[in-house]
Parts: structure tokens; sequence; C-alpha cells
């Protein structure tokens, strides 16, 4: 059992930041693992990034987005409230080391695992260059803690409406251009770092990308988060999640994400029937995306 | 009057030639349920299977069981009706009877070695066994064993499986304070994750577990040695360690199509399935509910999957193997009861690759195999037959084909000797790894064995573990 010792809404409407009780995980977590959540005796086990590691406090952040049945009960859950399993932490942390120039590239709420990465790059010597974007300046987050961190925070949006306009992409190949980084970290969904991906290839940069796959035990014991790095089948859970962004195979990630998309509509939709009275205009849903 | 004289006297009489039948679920109804496919003898049914004993005065089976279970004392007692004592007798050797009852291999173990099936069937010593547990837990005689007074020594062992539990019983009844670390949020390992409920009720193993918790054993779910804590900090802690993590991470063919939607290792679908009850609509853990349903492998696991696929919904379940039916590794009875659920057979075949459109299976390539020369483990080695490609449509894939050994206790702990494939090398009579106060078994030591064979490591390494923190100074 964990408490939750802190929830707020992140992101209107459906990005919300938990701080939870977790002194032992606390003391041993790294920027760049993971922890596994079970809600309850029914629930699924799903991975979390940890966006902040505190071992003083002994707590530990998340973010979550609602988007299907079990971050949507999560969302629910208050402050006082307990979460029933917490494990980790899990995979490798992210390698540390003194690269000069790391820029660190993030969309949407990728952004908030990548807070204790630039963190500890900071703290290894690097000059810590920020990329995040996001649809309009409404969804983005953590931009404030990036500012107090890293050298430089460079935003883009795809409306223009804060920062550049375009995609992170864009802002990344014209960084590039200028002056090449020791490395390149990014987190978000797959399809963008698919493309930061792509983008820092012919320039020659290193780039480490975190993936996501569907997991069940997160301790090697499933091999359900295979994924194909390099033409070697590799177990995200325990060999990542961080791989080299140049050898993933992105169509057979993002194939597998999609594996269980008809059954977790229909199981999210059986909630949302059972949960009718409860979700008034309190209760934060938002519709499952594939 | 003498052994040898009572000897004769028994076999004088006449025995029965066949096993006693035990009542089963109807296969037809039984593969599209979760419930247990074997029902188990009734009193009269086990005092009337006890009768074929022949209470040999040398016992042949015991030397087949890994761990020495007084065989004839027991079947004796259950001949005079004296089941609670029948029990108790077993428990002197074996901790888990009921689960021991239900997945050993008894046909290549004390069965394969009893005196009457040399020239009928052996002694059902497997149900004769599990029903002693039953007919206790049912009439709620089950007692914890007497805990001898605190050592103040305290041990933490590293998985709840087998292997763990087994030593978990053997330190706690000597008086040693012992904690049980367990990764997954429930206790029980391969018995919960791995075994399905139609063959292993979950009630029997948490049953099992409470009696532990009664003895005072503590158990820290949650925990991922390796990660949350490192062996080397469970020593700076405890007078002293077990790791019996089990073997760990599924295996895979390295053929084409491999990473198709609908390809499972056993591990996964399993837990799925057993731990996470996806087959239980309100439990929300997702499961594809395959139509047509390929199980690659010929073990125990194998035959787990393609019938727990079965009362899934599946309309086929094929198993595929590369050799033949006799050379399957599973349980008699398990592939015995595989093809009364309807379950088809593929032998002497292997997959060459997987077929896939938009990104889910619809096809497994298989060759054709024949037998060649004996192999190392003395069975003959199949080799493809060149041209004889077949195709088989499905939309689910599972590979059983065995596991690896989970890197996550051998990478993280210092100066702990390794086999060449990741195993930990322990002493096979101690358990004692290359690091001091650090003992092993199970899986995790010998690659993928038996339930049974796993308890056996943990009780001799508890042993060991005894006789050392009874010299040793208190941490």
């Amino acid at each position: 059992m964990a408490r939750i010792l802190e929830k707020r809404l992140l992101r209107q409407p459906d990005v919300f930041y938990f701080k939870v009780a977790a002194p032992l995980i606390s003391k041993k977590a790294k920027a760049g693992q993971f922890v596994i959540v079970r809600l309850h005796e029914k629930g699924e086990r799903i991975p979390l990034s940890l966006a902040d590691i505190d071992p003083g406090a002994g707590t530990i952040s998340l973010i979550v987005m609602a988007v299907g049945k079990t971050t949507n009960e999560m969302v629910l859950l208050k402050q006082g409230d307990d979460i029933l399993d917490l494990c980790g932490p899990l995979g490798q942390p992210t390698h540390i080391e003194s690269a000069g120039r790391v820029v660190l590239v993030g969309g949407g709420f990728g952004v908030a695992p990548l807070y204790p990465i630039a963190r500890a790059f900071k703290a290894a010597s690097n000059e810590v260059t920020v990329i995040m974007g996001a649809r309009s300046k409404d969804l983005l987050i953590y931009e404030q803690e990036m500012q107090g961190v890293a050298d430089t925070v460079i935003v883009t949006t795809d409306d223009g409406s804060k920062g550049a306009k375009g995609l992170v992409t864009d802002a990344l190949t014209k960084d590039l251009g200028c002056r090449l980084p020791g490395l390149v970290i990014c987190v978000g969904p797959a399809i963008m770092m698919k493309f930061v991906a792509e983008a820092t290839k012919p320039f020659g940069v290193k780039t480490v990308v975190s993936l996501n796959p569907i997991m069940v035990d997160g301790t090697g014991m499933c091999g359900g988060c295979r994924v194909n790095v390099g033409g070697r089948s590799m177990f995200a859970c325990v060999d990542g999640p961080e791989f080299d962004g140049h050898l993933v195979d992105w169509s057979v990630l993002m194939n597998r994400q999609k594996s269980y998309t008809a059954e977790e509509k229909e199981s999210f939709e059986a909630w949302k029937k059972r949960h009718e009275l409860m979700l008034g205009s309190a209760a934060p849903v938002c519709e499952l995306k594939s | 009057m003498t052994d040898t004289a009572a000897d004769q006297k028994r076999s004088a009489k006449k025995i029965v030639p066949r096993k006693t039948p035990i009542p089963e679920q109807d296969p037809k109804t039984r593969s599209r349920n979760f419930k247990e496919v074997s029902l188990g003898y009734s009193p009269e049914l086990a005092m009337q299977e006890a009768e074929r004993c022949l209470e040999c005065s040398k016992p042949t089976c015991v030397s087949g069981c890994p761990v020495s279970v007084p065989i004839p004392r027991f079947i004796k007692l259950v001949k005079e009706g004296k089941f609670k004592e029948a029990l108790d007798t077993i428990k002197e050797a074996n901790l888990l009877p009921a689960v021991c009852g239900r997945v050993c291999p008894q046909e290549k173990q004390c069965e394969q070695r009893c005196i009457v099936g040399k020239k009928f069937d052996p002694v059902g010593i497997g149900r004769l066994e599990r029903f002693a547990a039953d007919w206790v837990m049912q009439h709620d005689l089950v007692d914890a064993p007497p805990v001898a007074p605190s050592t103040g020594k305290r041990v933490a062992i590293v998985g709840s499986g087998p292997a763990g539990l087994a030593c978990a019983y053997e330190l706690a009844k000597l008086g040693h304070g012992v904690t049980i670390l367990e990764a997954f949020h429930e206790p029980g390992g391969v018995l919960l994750y791995g075994i399905p409920e139609f063959r292993l009720p979950k009630k029997i193993v948490s049953r099992e577990i409470d009696l532990l918790k009664q003895m005072g054993v503590e158990i820290s779910l949650n925990i991922v040695v390796g990660k949350l804590i490192t062996v080397d900090e469970i020593l700076e802690q405890y007078d002293a360690c077990f790791v019996a993590t089990g073997a760990g991470t599924p295996k895979f063919m390295g053929i084409e199509g491999e990473e198709l939607n609908g390809v499972y290792s056993a591990n996964e679908f399993l837990t799925r399935m057993n731990i996470m009850r996806a087959y239980l609509p309100e439990f929300d853990t997702p499961i594809r509910k395959g139509e047509r349903v390929a199980v690659v492998g010929g073990g125990n696991v194998a035959m787990d999957s393609v019938r727990t696929a079965l009362r899934l919904g599946a309309s086929e379940g094929i198993i595929i193997y590369r050799r033949t039916e006799e050379d399957m590794p599973a349980r008699r009875e398990e592939v015995h009861h595989a093809k009364e659920e309807g379950v088809r057979f593929e032998v002497l075949a292997e997959p060459v690759r997987i077929l896939g459109e938009n990104g889910a299976v619809t096809e497994v390539e298989c060759l054709h195999m024949e037998l060649g020369e004996p192999d190392k483990s003395g069975r003959r080695s199949p080799r493809p037959i060149k041209g004889s490609e077949f195709r088989i449509p499905i939309d689910t894939v599972i590979m059983a084909i065995g596991t690896n050994a989970n890197p996550l206790v051998p990478q993280s702990t210092k100066d702990l000797a390794l086999h060449k494939w990741g195993y930990i090398v322990a002493d096979e009579r101690t358990g004692q790894t290359s690091r001091d106060r650090l003992f092993a078994g199970g899986d995790i030591v010998t690659g993928s064995a038996t339930v049974i064979s796993a308890m056996g490591a943990g009780r001799r390494a508890a042993q060991a573990m005894h006789e050392y923190l009874v010299g040793a100074p208190s941490k």
C-alpha cells in the first residue's frame, strides 16, 4: 500500500500529478526508471514513469493521463487514498554521463519523466537544453520545473500559441544545425520518438529513447514488452526502457502497443456504464485514443 | 511376523491390476470451464486404492521421490481410514501434499518404481497423497506444525514459489525468523501465475501459504530483489539468505513473425490468465480470446496453455511439437487430458515462421521433422525434412519452449558464481553458493524443472542453513 500525499490537476482536463509515499523506492529509484501500480484487487498492473524522486522526503511523483479504465480510476483517487500495490523501481536507469551538452526532447506528458533526467545530467556538469512541445500552450506541462533546471528551454506548439510554431523535430533540427550536442534523449509518444530519431540520424548524434510497450510483471518474466532493437528481441522492462533510438523498429513497437485496443475499449465502456452515476461533472473522463 | 513374512503374505494376496479410476469432470464439459478436472477420490475409493499397496519393507517408491515421502507408511494409514495421521506422515517430508499430489510427474518418480507397477498399474500414490491432503482440508483439521523456540536468527527468502515456500517452512519449524520477499502482488510463484486453476485450484495454494503465516513466516509483497533491495543489502540485514527466484525469462524461437500481435510466451499467457485472472470479466487485465490457437512445445506448460486456450473459448487448440508424443516431457495425465479435451497434436513438426496480416497472426508455417541419432539427452534428435513446409491457419501462437535465467538477482549480486547460461552455481546437497551465508535452489539453479524438485532443493538448503545458523553468532 502506498499513500497518496498530494494530488493535483496538472493540465485540463485529464492530466494529474500524484506525490506518493514510497520511502524504500525513493531511496533506490534513479532517473529513467518506472514503477508498476495496481489499484485494487481486480485491477491490472500498469507501468508509470517516475516524474520525480525525493529520497529525503521519501516520495516519488507520478503523472497520469486518463485515457482508459485504469488511468481514469487512478485519477479518481484522492489525497489520503492508498494505491494497493506499488512495485519498483523497475528498468535500467538513464545512463548519466558527461556528454558536454545534452538535448532532452519531450512531448505531451512525456516531459514529466524528463525532469529527473534533466536534473541528473545537470548535476553531472552537462549543459542541458530542453525542447518541449504540445499541440497548444494549454497542453504544456512542467515548463516551470524545466526552466528551473535546464540551461535553455525551447517551447514549441503546433498552433503557435506559445514559443515556436511547429513540432519538436523542427526545433531540434534547427538546434542541431547550430551546435551538435553529445547526446539526445527523447521521451514521448512512440510516433514522436520515431521522428526525433529520424531527425538526429543525419547528424550522427547518439539518441536515446524511452520505450513504453505493454507490460505485465515488469521483471523480465512475461516477455510481453519485447521490442525489436538492432534486429534483436529485447525486453523493455529489464533491458530498457531506454534504447538506442536509431536501432528501434518503430513499426513493431507501435503495432504491439495496439494489441488490446479493442479489449481496452470494451472494458472502459463497461466501466463507464457501471459508474454512470459516479461520473458527474467532477470526474474527468477522457476517451481512449488509439 | 517378520518383515519378509509380511511381504510374502501381502504379495500373495490378489492385487487388483488396474488403478482405481479417479472421478473426473466430463471432457466436453470441463474443456469449457475452469473448475478442477480431477475431482479426487472419496474415502471409499482411496481406501480401495490403498489396498493395492504391498507395504514393501524396502520401498523402492520412496527412493523415487525427490523429498522421500514415507509412502508405504502413509498409504497404510489411508488403508486404515486414519486420514489425518496419513497426512501428518506425508508432512514429515512434504510441505505441500495437496499441490504435489496434483502436479508431480509421479509416473517418472515414485510410481515408476512401484513394485506393483512391474506387473500391473502402479499404486496411485499421487492420487492418495492428494486425497489425504484434501480430506484434512475439507474437514478443517489442518494444523500448523509445532514451531521450535525462537533462535533469534533471521533469514530472508527471495521468491515465494515452491523452493522458497519449502525452505521457509523448514526454517520456521526450526525456530528461525523467516521473511519471504515476493516481486508479485500475491505469493505463490509458479503455483499461482503458472499452473492453471483447473489443475491446481488457487485456494489450495493460498491455504498452504496461510499455514506458513500461522507459523510466523512474514511475506513482503511487491519487493523486486535486485532492484528495490540487493542480495548484498539483504545479507547486511539478515543472518542468511536463500535465493529461489525461479527460471525467469521466456524463450522465443527467433523466427520471423514472433513480434506479431497474437504471439505470446506461455509465461505471459498464463500470467494474464492465472494471477491476473483475465478470464473473469470483472478483472481488468486483457487477454486475446483466440479462435484457433497453436502452442509450441511438449511440456506441462504447453499442455496448460493449450487447455487454458480451449477454456477461454478457442474452437481449436493445437500442440506443435518437434519430437514424438512419447518424447513429450509433460506428465502423461496432462497429455491424456489434453487429448480427451480435443486438442490436436501436430508432432514431428517445427514452426519456421509466423505469418500475419495487419500486424496480427494469421498462419504458422511448419516443417515436418524426422528423428535422427540420439542426442546427449538420449532422445533421438529431430531434423527437418526439406521441402515439407505446411501451414496451419491460426490467430494465436503461444511459445512454451522453456525459459532462460532471470537476470535481476545474478546481475545485481557481487561475486556470485554463475553457470554459462546465467543460472546460479549452488551445491546440489546444501544450496550453498559462492557467497558466504547465501544459498540458492530451484529453477534459478537448475533451469526449468518440477515443483517437487524445487521443493526438495528448498528443503535441503533449509537444513544446511540451519546447521550454519545454529553455529553462527546472531546478526
